[in-house]
C-alpha cells in the first residue's frame, strides 16, 4: 500500500492508500475521489485523467511513454507539470505522492 | 417524424451490432450518432489499434471491427443520422418521441441507448471569454471557409486538424498557429509544410504559447497568449479557431430523467431496461453488478436488449426463440433464404 495525496482544485485533500500496480487513475476512481473522469479507462485516449503533480515528485514518477505528451495537449490547462494519471503506476517508491487535479477535465 | 420500432442512440460497436439482434427478430431500427462516422470509440480513438478480444475473431482493429459490423447489419438496411445529437425523448401515449439538434424527429415504441461515455464533441478553450464569441468567431470546427478569406485567422493546436487548416487556410488568410508545445503531433508532411511556410513568412507560428484570453464588444478583436515562462502577447485578430480533438460527454442523457451512477445508467441484467418503460440502455453507457466495459458484453446487453424491445413494438405477438442457423424466419430476413 502506498499513499497518495489527491488535491481539488478547491484545495480539498483526499490521502489515501493506493494498492501497488494499479494506477494513480484508479486509486482515485476507486476511492470515489472527484476530479478525475478517466473516460476511456485507462487507455490513453482521453486525457480526462490530467493531473498535476508536485513539482518535488515530479521527476520520481515514471517518465512520459509515447503518446502521453500528445494526449496532454488535449487536457484542460495543462502545465509542465501535467500527467495522465492513468499512466502513473503506483510503487513503494512514490509512498506520500502528492497531485492536484485542473478545476475540470474538459 | 420517422416511424419506427425502434431507435437506437450511438453508432458505436454495440449499437450495430444491436441492429442486427432487432432485425434477426424482425423490428425495424433507425441509428442516431453525434459523430460523423459509424463506428463510435473504435472508429475515433483507435481505427488502427488491435483489438483480441473479440469471440472469434483473433485479432481486427478499430477499423475492421466496425466494417465487419457494417457488412454484418447490411441486410436490415438501418439508416443512420450522422452528426447529429439526441436531445430530447418525451412519452406520448405508448409512444417514445424522439428529437434531435438537426430537427429529426422519430416516433418508437422503444430506445436503446447505446451511447457509450458519452458523445462526441469538440474540446473547447479553457477560457471564459472565448465562450461570448462561439459559433461566431470562435470556432471549433469549419463549415464555410470562405468567411476566412482576406482576415487575420488565430489556429491553435497541434495535431493534424490544426496543421491542414493552417496550411490550407494560408492561401487566402493571413494564419497564426499556435501550439502549447515545441512539437507538433501531425503527420511528417503537414509539420515540414507548415516549417517550409513559415520560413516564407506566410504563416506565423507560436510554440509553448496557450490562449490567454479573448478581447473584443460584439466582435472578437484581438486575443492574448500566455507562453510557458508567462509573458504575454497580443494579437489582433478576426477568427480564433481550436482544433484539440474530440471528448466524450453525457449531455442530454442526464435530462431524461433515467436514474444515474456516476456516467452511467443503472440496467437490469434481464433485458437492461432503464427505470424508464421502453428506454434500454447496452454498453458502456450501462452499468449492474459486474459490469465489464468490453465489446463482447455489449454484443450480450444488445442481445438482450432487443428481445426486450419486441414486446413494446408487438404486444400481441409471442416471440419465440430461434437459431439462425435453422429459422427460415430469421433466414429471410438476412435475405439468405433461397
Ligand atoms: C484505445 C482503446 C482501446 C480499447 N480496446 C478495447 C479492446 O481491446 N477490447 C474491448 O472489448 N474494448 C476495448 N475498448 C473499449 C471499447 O471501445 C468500448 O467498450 C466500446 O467502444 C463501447 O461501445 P459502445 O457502442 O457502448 O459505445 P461507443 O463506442 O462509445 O459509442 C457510443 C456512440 O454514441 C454516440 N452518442 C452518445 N450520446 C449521443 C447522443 N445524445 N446523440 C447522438 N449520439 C450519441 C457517441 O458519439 C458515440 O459515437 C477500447 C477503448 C479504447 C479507447
Ligand atoms: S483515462 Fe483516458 S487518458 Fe487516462
Amino acid at each position: 500500500m502506498t499513499k497518495i495525496t489527491y488535491i481539488e482544485s478547491n484545495n480539498k485533500l483526499h490521502t489515501v492508500d493506493v494498492p501497488n500496480g494499479l494506477t494513480v487513475m484508479e486509486g482515485a476512481v476507486q476511492n470515489n475521489i472527484p476530479g478525475i473522469d478517466a473516460d476511456c479507462g485507462g487507455s490513453m485516449a482521453c486525457a480526462t485523467c490530467h493531473v498535476y503533480v508536485k513539482e518535488e515528485w515530479f521527476d520520481k514518477v515514471s517518465k512520459k511513454e509515447n503518446g502521453e505528451e500528445e494526449m496532454l495537449d488535449m487536457a484542460y490547462e495543462p502545465n509542465k507539470f501535467s500527467r495522465l494519471s492513468c499512466q502513473l503506476i503506483v510503487t513503494d517508491e512514490l509512498d506520500g505522492l502528492i497531485v492536484t487535479m485542473p478545476e475540470k477535465q474538459a | 417524424m420517422i416511424k419506427t420500432d425502434t431507435l437506437i442512440i450511438g453508432a458505436g460497436p454495440v449499437g450495430l451490432f444491436c441492429v442486427h439482434q432487432l432485425g434477426i427478430i424482425g423490428l425495424k431500427c433507425e441509428v442516431v450518432d453525434n459523430l460523423d462516422k459509424i463506428g463510435g470509440q473504435c472508429i475515433e480513438l483507435y481505427p488502427d489499434k488491435p483489438i483480441y478480444d473479440i469471440p472469434a475473431v483473433p485479432k481486427c482493429t478499430g477499423e475492421g471491427l466496425t466494417n465487419n459490423l457494417i457488412k454484418q447489419i447490411e441486410p436490415f438496411k438501418p439508416n443512420f443520422y450522422l452528426g447529429e445529437r439526441v436531445q430530447e425523448i418525451k412519452k406520448l401515449k405508448k409512444k417514445w418521441i424522439v428529437k434531435t439538434n438537426k430537427g429529426s424527429e422519430f416516433e418508437v415504441s422503444s430506445i436503446i441507448i447505446a451511447a457509450g461515455v458519452g458523445s462526441f464533441e469538440p474540446r473547447k478553450f479553457p477560457t471564459k471569454d472565448a465562450e461570448k464569441y462561439e459559433g461566431k468567431q470562435v470556432l471549433y470546427s469549419i463549415k464555410d471557409k470562405k468567411i476566412f478569406k482576406n482576415k487575420t485567422v488565430v489556429i491553435f493546436g497541434g495535431g493534424d486538424s490544426a496543421l491542414d487548416w493552417a496550411i490550407e487556410l494560408s492561401n487566402t488568410s493571413k494564419i497564426i498557429l499556435v501550439h502549447r508545445r515545441d512539437e507538433f503531433r501531425g503527420m511528417q508532411a503537414s509539420i515540414d509544410k507548415v516549417n517550409q511556410l513559415k520560413d516564407e513568412g506566410k504563416i506565423d507560428v507560436y510554440k509553448k504559447y496557450q490562449l490567454n484570453s479573448v478581447i473584443g464588444k460584439e466582435k472578437v478583436e484581438s486575443i492574448t497568449i500566455k507562453h510557458d515562462d508567462d509573458t504575454i502577447k497580443e494579437i489582433k485578430t478576426n477568427y480564433v479557431l481550436g482544433f484539440f480533438g474530440l471528448i466524450m460527454q453525457l449531455g442530454p442523457i442526464t435530462e431524461w430523467g433515467l436514474n444515474l451512477d456516476k456516467k452511467t445508467i443503472p440496467v437490469n441484467t434481464e433485458n437492461f431496461e432503464t427505470n424508464k418503460e421502453g428506454i434500454f440502455a447496452i454498453g458502456d453507457i450501462c452499468s449492474y453488478p459486474g459490469k465489464l466495459k468490453l465489446i463482447l458484453s455489449g454484443f450480450h446487453e444488445g442481445a438482450l436488449a432487443a428481445r426486450g424491445c419486441f414486446k413494446y413494438a408487438k404486444p400481441e405477438e409471442k416471440l419465440r426463440f430461434e437459431f439462425t442457423t435453422t429459422s427460415k424466419a430469421a433466414q429471410e430476413r438476412l435475405g439468405v433464404k433461397k
